[in-house]
């Protein structure tokens, strides 16, 4: 179980440090647009709630995901529990970032252990690096295209349907770009276009009317927000993942 | 075929980890239970996964 042993244990530290340092960039980025945003849609509930009896057709109408579902589903709302404002909320918030982090690097790590163990020489940062920036444009720009990042309290089409297509776009820009990348031909280049485009050309779940009253010049800071901090994230994860990785790999008992 | 064999167990045990990964990242990111929605609210945002 050497290479496994190799890529849990360079995944689980370069989780940690890079889960550590994004949940602080994310203080400084994201956090604050997602409290923001929160003020909004808790005002939009109180008035919802307020006028429920009265404007039930109304929520039915404008298509939010939560007027087909009880108030318990809610996150936000008085059942179930949440985490406290403050410290023990920031504290799940790097445990998910750090948890986050490992799962993705394990990703990137078993692609390191296959790249390298067929070329017979370690990866680098460098390789890295661009596996990183791979995922980058895999997992926050190609679904963030159609589904861009959605601050609290903006209304969205159901939650099933939308992380379908989150992953249908995953899935397909992974393979168009390995495709592009990796076959090096003109035809496997031209299906690996095609697929980069697919999931676009059909279209992410959206919904006819978007009622809210976040504004909008919130939700761009956000979209920015979002985008940059995920690039810190993929960056420093490919890197160090790799370089980590190398290090484990080189010790362990290689095959052959 | 020694060779060989090498090669399959790495590629093996690369899937193996990747799928723990997938695992995480899903369980994280994606799952409807309310309690791990929750906890994990800021962090689903701040991915651009689907949240809510």
């Amino acid at each position: 179980m050497g290479t496994f042993r190799s890529i849990v244990f360079s995944s689980v530290i370069a989780g940690f440090i890079v889960g550590l340092i994004v949940t602080v960039a994310q203080q400084f980025g994201t956090v604050p647009l997602i409290l923001k945003a929160e003020v909004f849609e808790k005002a939009a509930e109180t008035h919802q709630h307020e006028h429920d009896s009265a404007a039930a057709p109304q929520a039915a109408a404008a298509g939010h995901d939560h007027a087909g579902h009880s108030h318990a589903d809610h996150d936000h709302g008085a059942a179930g529990w949440e985490p406290r404002e403050g410290l023990e909320r920031n504290a799940y918030t790097a445990v998910a970032n750090v948890l986050t982090a490992i799962g993705f690097a394990l990703l990137l790590a078993g692609f390191f252990a296959v790249r390298s163990g067929a070329t017979g020489e370690s990866i680098s940062w460098h390789e890295g690096l661009l596996w990183g920036l791979a995922g980058f444009a895999v997992f926050t720009i190609a679904p963030g295209l159609g589904l861009p990042p959605e601050l609290p309290g903006v209304p969205t089409a159901p939650l099933l349907s939308r992380q379908i297509w989150w992953l249908a776009a995953v899935l397909a820009t992974a393979a168009g770009l390995a495709l592009i990348v990796f076959r090096r031909t003109v035809p496997a280049a031209i299906a690996g276009v095609i697929l980069l485009t697919l999931p676009h050309l059909i279209g992410a779940p959206e919904l006819q009317h978007v009622e809210t009253n976040v504004p909008s010049s919130l939700s761009h800071q956000f979209m920015v927000a979002v985008t940059l901090t995920s690039l810190v994230f993929w960056s420093l994860l490919g890197s160090l993942t790799s370089t980590i990785f190398a290090r484990f790999d080189r010790n362990a008992d290689r095959p052959a | 075929m020694p060779v060989a064999a090498g090669q399959v167990g790495r590629l093996s045990q690369a899937l193996m980890a990747m799928v723990l990964g997938v695992f995480i990242v899903g369980v994280v990111g994606f799952s409807h239970i309310d309690v791990i929605h929750n906890a994990a609210h800021d962090v689903r945002h701040s991915n651009a996964f689907p949240c809510h």
